[in-house]
């Protein structure tokens, strides 16, 4: 049996899955996770308050410092993010991230299957520049500290993986729920309604690690190349390509998550997945 | 872009990161990422 792409992503989803949240009896006492390994960053979205959460996230933990009273740019969580991006780009996105996974499963979800309008792609580069970067640091309050914009407005992540379950387990914070609740909660229903009908909806229309991450697929060690030799311009690949890409005409587009299922598709071996820059020669 | 230039931007990036993470390290950026990291974060559950 040839093990595809497919098997093997979904092998190591899990695995990454289970590595971020592997600190499952907190969700019995609705606690958190309070140890070292906390002052690392996963490499995927995963909220630092899920109680399962073995590590930081990303996206929390650049917010936190850069809105932090000491600094306001984290060398440490950049330099991290320059050294995911630059090994694996979006492929993070493919195979590490636990968000991702738990898109992909809403979206097998029996529904009808919409397309994605190409504008709604530029939404996350705005999200990631506005809520991310500029409001942690100018919005401060009068000790100079800023707050986390996008876990604050918008991220369903942390709404799903740590509100739902800490709201559940303690009184005490069910009492402060107010608008602001109302509106993150609105953000996550609306994305889990949009993860049916499209896939990975809120990778490629809201997520700014993404948004990092694709800006890197262009450097990115692990990467794809299409074989000109090879190609005999079926146009298999992009027809199974459920981010909409085609690989053959843009094997660096920001979009692709480097799931390998073109290269599954394609019946002559054109289209290459991996680390090493002899695989193949591309079309673009 | 040819692939001599990405090997280039490769490397300078790689090491751009390490310089990064040994300064943020060496400065005490962890301190703060694990501060907020093992304390319920109210603004990611919805409430702050
Ligand atoms: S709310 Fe979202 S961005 Fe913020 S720490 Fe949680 S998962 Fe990360
Ligand atoms: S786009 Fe964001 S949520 Fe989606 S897989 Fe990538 S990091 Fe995870
Ligand atoms: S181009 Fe290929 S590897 Fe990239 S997202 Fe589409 S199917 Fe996956």
């Amino acid at each position: 049996m040839k093990i595809t792409y497919a098997i093997k992503r979904k092998l190591l989803q899990i695995i990454a899955l289970g590595c971020s949240n592997a600190h499952l009896l907190n969700f019995k006492g609705g606690k958190i996770y309070t140890g070292k390994w906390k002052q690392f960053c996963n490499p995927g979205l995963n909220c630092y308050s899920c109680p399962a959460a073995g590590f930081a996230c990303p996206i929390g933990a650049l917010q936190a410092v850069n809105g932090s009273m000491q600094f306001s740019f984290s060398f440490y969580v950049t330099g991290l993010l320059l050294a995911f991006g630059l090994l694996l780009g979006r492929a993070v996105c493919g195979w590490l991230c636990p968000f991702g996974l738990l898109q992909e499963l809403i979206h097998k979800i029996p529904s009808p299957k919409w397309h994605l309008k190409k504008g709604f792609l530029y939404v996350k580069y705005v999200v990631l520049v506005v809520f991310v970067l500029i409001l942690p640091i100018a919005a401060t309050d009068y000790m100079g500290m800023g707050k986390p914009a996008f876990c604050q407005y918008i991220c369903p992540a942390g709404t799903l993986e740590g509100g739902l379950f800490l709201l559940a387990a303690h009184e005490n914070l069910r009492n402060a729920i107010g608008a602001l609740f109302g509106l993150k909660a609105a953000i996550l229903i609306l994305t889990l309604i949009g993860c049916v009908l499209v896939y990975r909806c809120f990778c490629r229309v809201l997520c700014p690690l993404g948004a990092i991450y694709g800006l890197f697929n262009k450097f990115s060690i692990f990467h794809l190349t299409v074989d000109s030799h090879k190609c005999v311009g079926c146009g298999k690949c992009k027809d199974v390509c459920q981010m909409e890409v085609d690989p053959v005409k843009t094997p660096d587009s920001a979009e692709c998550i480097r799931c390998g299922a073109c290269a599954d598709a394609c019946p002559t071996g054109a289209v290459c997945l991996g680390f090493s820059t002899k695989r193949g020669k591309s079309l673009a | 872009m040819g692939s001599k230039t990405k090997i280039w931007a490769r490397a300078a990036g790689l090491i751009t990161s390490c310089v990064f993470l040994i300064y943020g390290l060496h400065r005490g950026e962890a301190g703060v990422v694990l501060n907020k990291a093992v304390n319920i974060c109210l603004e990611c559950i919805g409430l702050g």
